[in-house]
């Protein structure tokens, strides 16, 4: 009885799959004629997808069938084989729990390693240092906490035949996980909180010791000025802004006179470098993942962040093992359609090939700079003189 | 209390007698509905869908980040410019993610979810007969759908949906020239969200007023079940937040629209130069996530209160440390508004303020931290019956470990300065508030379908749908965790151009892979949500053995939930397994008289009369 049933309900689908097949065809037939040959590949490809899922709903459809023909059946001999999915459940729990910790520990050794890099900078060492202690703190609560859950799902699925543990309540071992989590986390807070404090606030003599650069965002390129003999940056007004002076320095400011322009980031080895960030259109970010530093370019708000190179790119490259090695800065933060490639290289050379290199750079206050700058003059004075006139 | 009680009792005798002469009509009752479990199901299904869609827009996404270089000249088909020769156009790439955010954060977790359960739950389980403004909730919902649909019609403007990311910071999100989505995508954006917060605040003010003053007789604060407990800090955490939202909206029309400066200044855009002087993109970061911190708990608070009853449920044991549940969630939700400044360590804010909010996000992990350890105890020594219901619950607390304890590493600002902005953000967000919520709204779904719909839903689809979803959520997720850890930014259009990134091209294509085979599963709960409103097998009136008042209305649906008065309430909503009772339930409309034998000395809150008479019973039946 049962089988006769199951064919027939076999002979339904089978019509039912026909009719979706021509429906998930048709467009194919429709188009094929009027589209070039990519639009009908490109429709076969998605129609035998489709296609492909449907045959595998219809099969899931028959084994739901098929566990329901079993019950029936089972019920109808009075039998009790009735699949115990309390059971099957936890079991699956269980299954998930061993694939899912060894999946971790997978991910951990493989993935752990591709995004594993050496900080190249000196506090990069103590965000890593306290990066690894959360890690291991949270990997340590991670498996233990789903071994309890999984495991509990394993060991307590439901049965008619017991009862379930009354226990509402036992303060004691509430008291317990509410202060081992908060010491734990005060932990946490107290290294994280210095370690954040070493990082950001630097004493001022510090930050005038160290090399100053200017770096400013727009879509989608990163400017960089380099502070010159005095290690100041001139003043800017975004006013001023030129074809010339995209940057819109203000060359009344004396201090603006030495800077110089460099279509790179290069930068002295162990020696501070104090980083003025810019924007000048939309919010950008200036993100350098391998010395561990990243804060955002705000226009209108110059942003600062202050770090010491550790090692030179060629040392970089002999130790990741990989002669094209580059430092980049990248934009973390989204600024538009080039967001996704807006790049600049960054070079960590030694003091001696620094200077060598800055003494090639060319100055801000260049002569287009200048021949613009008197042209305004000159139409401000002529402009009084129209004025007197 | 009782004064009120006879009242309403009243009051419905008249109802009753109204409702004889008065016929519904299909409007008044589908559509314009003042019922709170239709207004329910309309939020249900309006999110449903809306999730649906922007799952489908990830799918968009994810098949640009797994094949930057293939051409899907069927995707040109249907998208048009944005997909020239096949391939999704970086402008339409920002479009998708931006879009996809917003709905799944606003339209999904916050109105699909509080909208639904608080509006089915609140009135059933307290014991009212409809929101404390039927009226005022269907403008909510209404509200709700317009927004849905203004969103939706930014796909059908010339220059492209809102494309500058959910958070819409500006300048990007104030400057049409600055990306095309920042046209009248952008206005839409704005006008959606600001419909869509009044709809939050007018079912918000309805959630709070009704649990405060129509709980049924004997209903005390401290006899709420934790859903409740859990929508009713929802609401008030939305009724505090939503309007600085609005506030920092309405500032940004204004410099959108009538040349103010309050996000703007100092800005050179391709060789113009703006007049705007004196405002702060900062500003709108600081008014964005005073919400938008709060917001993650407005979709997380939900999911865990329905978690806690469908685990004590199906657990057939009460839930572990009730009151430090309702503590933890009080906790929460209080520390919820002062670590906003978490998403902002690297802005350039003051690193002092910095510190601070790096020390309440951490201290908001401990009471996250007990809930999970109040459900791990709850599981313990239960009698697990895994209905798909449960399993989505077992889920979610899988998720918001993990997804927490990634939390853990964001909170930090030293480790922020690595992190902000890469792919970590996204897998933590993900598993924390997307997975975690939409486990915890799917498993109402599953639990609360009956109360709904008066059938049941198939139970083996069900365990189909968790285990794929389940397993596909990690498998999209996980892996992204390591991605931001070396350095990979979110929001990028492609990984091609960066040499360090090639690594990470195959985990894409797995991670595309994983989601969709995810987004297949959800075929599998589609059709069971729909297929079994109409044919699904009919329900008894408490099919899950389950305490809590909404179980004691009838099946059929009538306007007033109970037909004569509403059921008295004498007891906590947990008492699972009581050691002395021969069911291993006892609703909390049973009154400790007709259970002698397995009351318990704390039952009776120290009331002497009825100590007595328990003392008097033990002694006549040793």
């Amino acid at each position: 009885m049962g089988l006769r049933n199951f064919l027939k309900l076999r002979a339904n689908l089978l019509t039912g799959l026909i009719v979706l097949a021509l429906c998930a065809t048709s467009p194919v037939l429709a188009q094929s004629e009027l589209a070039p040959a990519v639009y009908s590949a490109a429709y076969k490809t998605a129609a035998y997808y489709s296609l492909l899922f449907i045959l595998f709903c219809v099969f899931i459809v028959v084994i739901g069938k098929v566990f329901k023909l079993h019950d029936l059946n089972s019920e109808l001999q009075g039998k009790k084989s009735k699949a115990n999915w309390n059971k099957i459940n936890g079991a699956l729990f269980g299954v998930f729990l061993i694939a899912g910790l060894f999946g971790t520990y997978w991910s951990y050794s493989v993935h752990g390693v591709m995004s594993h890099s050496v900080s190249a900078s000196v506090h990069g060492d103590d965000i890593d240092s306290m990066f690894n202690v959360t890690l291991i703190i949270t990997t340590i609560v991670f498996v233990l906490t789903h071994i309890a859950l999984f495991g509990f799902a394993i060991k307590y699925p439901n049965s008619k035949k017991k009862k379930a543990y009354f226990y509402p309540h036992n303060n004691t071992l509430e008291r317990w996980w509410t202060i081992v989590p908060a010491i734990v986390l005060t932990y946490l807070v107290v290294l994280g909180f210095f370690t954040w404090k070493g990082i950001t606030e630097v004493p001022e003599d510090e930050q005038k010791k160290a090399l100053s650069i200017e770096v400013t965002g727009q879509q989608y390129n990163w400017t960089i000025r380099y502070s010159g003999a005095d290690n100041k940056v001139g003043a800017r007004n975004y006013k001023k802004t030129t074809a010339a002076n995209g940057l819109g320095i203000d060359f009344s400011d004396n201090a603006s006179w030495d800077d110089k322009m460099a279509d790179e980031i290069v930068i002295p080895v162990n020696q501070p470098v104090r980083f003025t960030i810019n924007a000048k259109d939309v919010l950008h970010s200036f993100y350098m993942p391998a010395f561990r530093v990243q804060v955002n370019a705000v226009p209108g708000m110059p942003t600062h962040f202050q770090f010491t190179p550790k090692y030179t790119t060629e040392e970089m490259r002999t130790m990741e093992n990989d002669p094209k090695y580059n430092y980049l800065l990248l934009c973390a933060k989204i600024c538009g359609s080039g967001h996704w490639n807006m790049q600049k290289n960054v070079r960590v050379v030694s003091a001696a090939e620094y200077q060598d290199w800055l003494a090639q750079q060319q100055l801000y206050y260049n002569d287009d700079v200048k021949m613009e700058l008197q042209m305004a003059q000159k139409s401000v004075v002529g402009d009084n003189k129209l004025a007197l006139k | 209390m009782s004064g009120v009680s006879t009242h309403d009792s009243t009051a419905v005798h008249h109802d009753d007698h109204g409702h004889e002469h008065h016929k519904e009509t299909f409007i008044s009752k589908y559509v314009f509905s003042q019922d709170h479990k239709m207004i329910a199901k309309q939020f249900l299904i309006t999110g449903i869908v809306m999730a649906v869609i922007a799952m489908l827009l990830s799918l968009l996404f994810r098949i640009q980040l797994a094949w930057p270089d293939k051409d899907f000249p069927l995707l040109e088909a249907f998208l048009g410019k944005w997909a020239e020769g096949g391939r999704i156009s970086p402008d339409f790439y920002l479009a998708l993610i931006t879009i996809h955010g917003t709905i799944m954060v606003f339209f999904v977790l916050t109105a699909g979810l509080s909208g639904t359960f608080s509006n089915l739950l609140i009135p059933l389980q307290i014991g009212a007969r409809d929101m404390a403004s039927p009226f005022v909730n269907m403008l909510s919902y209404w509200f709700f759908f317009i927004a849905c649909v203004i969103m939706m019609s930014s796909f059908f403007v010339q220059t492209g949906p809102a494309s500058s990311g959910w958070t819409v910071y500006p300048p990007l999100s104030a400057l049409p020239t600055a990306i095309a989505g920042s046209g009248l995508g952008m206005t839409l954006w704005l006008i959606s969200m600001v419909l869509f917060v009044a709809s939050s605040l007018m079912g918000a003010l309805n959630y709070v007023s009704t649990v405060l003053n129509m709980r049924t007789k004997g209903m005390d604060l401290w006899k709420m079940p934790l859903t409740i407990w859990a929508f009713f800090l929802t609401a008030i955490l939305g009724i505090l937040s939503f309007p600085v939202l609005v506030s920092g909206v309405v500032l940004l029309i204004f410099d959108r629209s009538f040349g103010t400066s309050f996000y703007l200044s100092d800005i050179v855009l391709n060789g113009n130069i703006l007049p705007n002087e004196g405002g702060s993109p900062i500003l709108w970061q600081h008014l964005f996530w005073f919400l938008g911190h709060p917001e993650v708990y407005i979709v997380i608070l939900p999911a865990l209160g329905i978690t806690s009853e469908v685990i004590a449920t199906n657990a057939r044991k009460p839930i572990f440390g009730y009151h430090a549940m309702v503590y933890s969630l009080i906790g929460i939700a209080v520390l919820s508004f002062i670590v906003w400044g978490h998403h902002m360590f690297i802005t350039g804010m003051n690193p002092f303020l910095g510190g601070v909010f790096m020390i309440t996000t951490l201290i908001i992990a401990v009471p996250s931290a007990v809930k999970t350890f109040n459900y791990l105890a709850t599981l313990w020594r239960g009698n697990l019956r895994f209905t798909p219901a449960m399993l989505f619950a077992v889920g979610l607390v899988s998720f918001f470990i993990s997804g927490g304890l990634t939390g853990i590493f964001l909170g930090n600002a030293a480790l922020d300065i690595n992190l902000h902005d890469t792919y970590f953000v996204v897998a933590h967000f993900h598993l924390v508030m997307g997975s975690a919520a939409i486990f915890g709204m799917l498993s109402g779904v599953y639990h609360w379908f009956p109360k709904m719909f008066g059938r049941m839903m198939d139970e083996k689809l069900g365990y189909l749908h968790f285990w794929l979803t389940f397993i596909g959520a990690y498998l999209v997720f996980f892996p992204m965790h390591f991605m931001g850890i070396d350095g990979v930014p979110r929001r990028y259009y492609a990984f091609t151009e960066f040499e360090f990134m090639q690594q990470w091209l195959t985990v894409n294509v797995f991670i595309t892979w994983a989601a969709i085979i995810s987004a297949l599963a959800q075929v599998a709960f589609l059709w069971n949500f729909f297929h079994s409103m109409y044919y699904g097998k009919k329900t008894v009136q408490n099919p899950w053995d389950s305490n809590t008042l909404e179980w004691t209305a009838p099946v059929e649906h009538y306007h007033g939930n109970w037909i004569g008065e509403i059921p008295s309430v004498y007891r906590w909503p947990y008492d699972y397994s009581k050691p002395g009772h021969n069911e291993d339930f006892i609703p909390q409309t049973t009154p400790f008289s007709e259970t002698m034998s397995s009351n318990l000395p704390h039952d009776f809150e120290g009331n002497a009369e009825a100590e007595r008479i328990q003392a008097e019973w033990l002694i006549q039946n040793p």
